[in-house]
């Protein structure tokens, strides 16, 4: 009998930084801030902390981290791959040793200086050699450098194919706007963004414009993840993890999966929907709401066909209907997602989904039993079901 | 720090090959030498039957535009914009990334017909670009 990962763990504690645009200290500072504050709203002792996991991209070492926050004996740690693809990622990892006893208490984070420090996609130039700097030269080579620049080509594909127009794209970024209108840690806190803002705004890789893109973000969030029976002695009420999966299926790239036969879906966000589901014996009519990864709009709309809320080429009507909003079939990103609170890889959605199963978020739906979360679009991802204990 | 030419691949086993035979005007597309099978982007391995044995055939440089993008900010040095970039469906199989030249940024269509170029660039690299078969008339 494999061992289960159903229902074992829970989300029990949530730390974030401020977001900014410069932090004016060090990942790591951020990294311990975030982590520290994890701990505090647990409700454990440092201590008691015995695995780490975070992303190949963080910059922080776990032993740096456990130095600074006085963790006790580490038992497991590890870091999971590409980018915002990781963030699920993590939880699974945690999940995996609290099902197993590898580790009793797991923090999971991601802190960087994404505004004032190094910006996703400046390139990478020629000297080091690997499979994934000689993946990357195919397109840095013709200036695609961006994620912008990647994701394009995907979205203008299905756009073209299925009709979807700005006006569309728009109700997604305005939308997630309006809740963080409400949400004192967001970018877009007192920023309304208007119809004809976001029409005017510069073009960035045609079809998609300034705010159809996230945002770059200098902050830290890191989550505690322990059994649930542990978490129902904890300060908060347990976000119980209900199913959680990595995806990733043939043709899969980094961001450029661009040679299979058509592009008008996401295979590997497929994937991730059907192992949460099985997983969890839940399907979409039981999920009260999302927080779909959003580095750009174009992916919240292909993802809702992905987790089956829609029927290929009929999601751009169900958000035009408003179903993402507060009122809607399918709440989604309502702290503002990373397109309009902070852009920390994905990881500031779950604590979202986490608060939002808690009764917590700012912007609380009538009912939030169920919710999704997904890992970052076009890259190696997974999904991630919360429920209420 | 200021870069004023292009970003350059490196150069390993699994790519040089095929930049060097760009740089003699040719365009080039992997082919498993077992099962005939091409492939792009060129890797070590034949995904349909795993032989690492291979040779490449020339692209005749035909094909059309699957998918595009106009790169318009944020602007690199080394680049000059608007870039047009397209995904190719060549005539004998298989996909590539590159730019659309000779085209307003306007004009470019799903499905239009374009064909291969090697371009020269001022530092001597070279790569592979595509353009119109039929200069556009603006509609």
């Amino acid at each position: 009998m494999p061992i289960s990962m159903k229902n074992e763990a829970a989300i029990a504690g949530i730390g974030q930084t401020t977001y900014s645009k410069n932090s004016g200290v060090s990942e790591l500072a951020l990294a311990c801030e975030a982590v520290s504050r994890c701990i505090d709203d647990a409700g454990i002792s440092p201590s008691e902390v015995d695995g780490l996991v975070s992303y190949t991209l963080e910059s922080s070492d776990e032993i740096e981290v456990a130095q600074n926050v006085g963790l006790g004996d580490l038992t497991m740690y590890s870091q999971v791959n590409y980018g915002g693809g990781a963030a699920v990622g993590l939880i699974q990892q945690a999940v995996m040793a609290v099902a197993t006893g590898a580790a009793n208490n797991v923090v999971v984070w991601r802190a960087m200086n994404g505004r004032s420090g190094r910006r996703m996609g400046q390139g990478a130039s020629g000297v080091m050699m690997s499979s994934d700097l000689i993946h990357w030269s195919w397109y840095q080579v013709y200036g695609m450098l961006t994620p912008v620049s990647w994701v394009t080509l995907i979205a203008n594909k299905y756009m073209h194919h299925y009709g979807v127009t700005a006006e569309h794209l728009a109700e997604v970024a305005i939308a997630q706007r309006e809740y963080a209108l409400n949400n004192p840690a967001a970018f877009g806190y007192g920023k309304p963004l208007s119809l004809d803002e976001y029409m005017n705004a510069r073009m960035v890789s045609a079809p998609l414009r300034l705010y159809d893109c996230c945002q770059e973000t200098d902050g830290g969030c890191a989550l505690l993840i322990t059994s649930t029976e542990r978490a129902r002695d904890m300060r908060q009420s347990p976000a119980v993890i209900r199913a959680v999966s990595q995806a990733s299926t043939r043709g899969q790239e980094q961001m450029t999966s661009f040679y299979r036969d058509d592009m008008l879906s996401l295979p590997e966000m497929e994937l991730a929907a059907r192992r949460v589901y099985d997983m969890s014996g839940l399907g979409p009519d039981d999920i009260d709401a999302a927080c779909l990864y959003d580095a750009f709009t174009t992916e919240v709309v292909m993802q809702l066909e992905s987790f089956g809320f829609c029927q290929p080429g009929e999601a751009k009507d169900f958000v035009a209907d408003g179903n993402l909003r507060l009122d809607g079939r399918l709440p989604n990103n309502t702290h503002g997602g990373l397109l309009s609170e902070a852009y920390i890889h994905g990881i500031n959605n779950i604590a979202e989904g986490v608060r939002l199963v808690r009764g917590q978020s700012f912007n609380q739906p009538a009912k939030a039993e169920h919710v999704l979360v997904s890992s970052g679009v076009g890259v190696p991802t997974g999904a991630l079901i919360l429920g209420r204990d | 720090m200021e870069q004023s030419s292009r970003i350059k691949p490196p150069m390993g086993p699994d790519n040089g090959w095929w930049w060097q035979e760009v740089a003699n005007d040719v365009l080039p597309i992997q082919r498993c030498k077992n099962c005939q099978v091409l492939r792009h982007p060129p890797r070590p391995m034949c995904d349909q039957c795993r032989s690492m044995e291979w040779d490449f055939v020339r692209a005749g440089g035909g094909g059309a535009v699957f998918s595009y993008t106009v790169l318009e900010h944020p602007q690199f040095p080394g680049y000059s914009y608007p870039i047009i970039i397209v995904l190719v469906d060549l005539e004998e199989g298989t996909r590539i990334t590159a730019e659309l030249v000779d085209c307003d940024p306007g004009e470019v269509e799903f499905g239009m017909a374009v064909t291969v170029r090697i371009q020269e660039d001022s530092d001597g690299f070279k790569l592979p670009v595509f353009y119109p078969v039929i200069a556009q008339e603006g509609e």
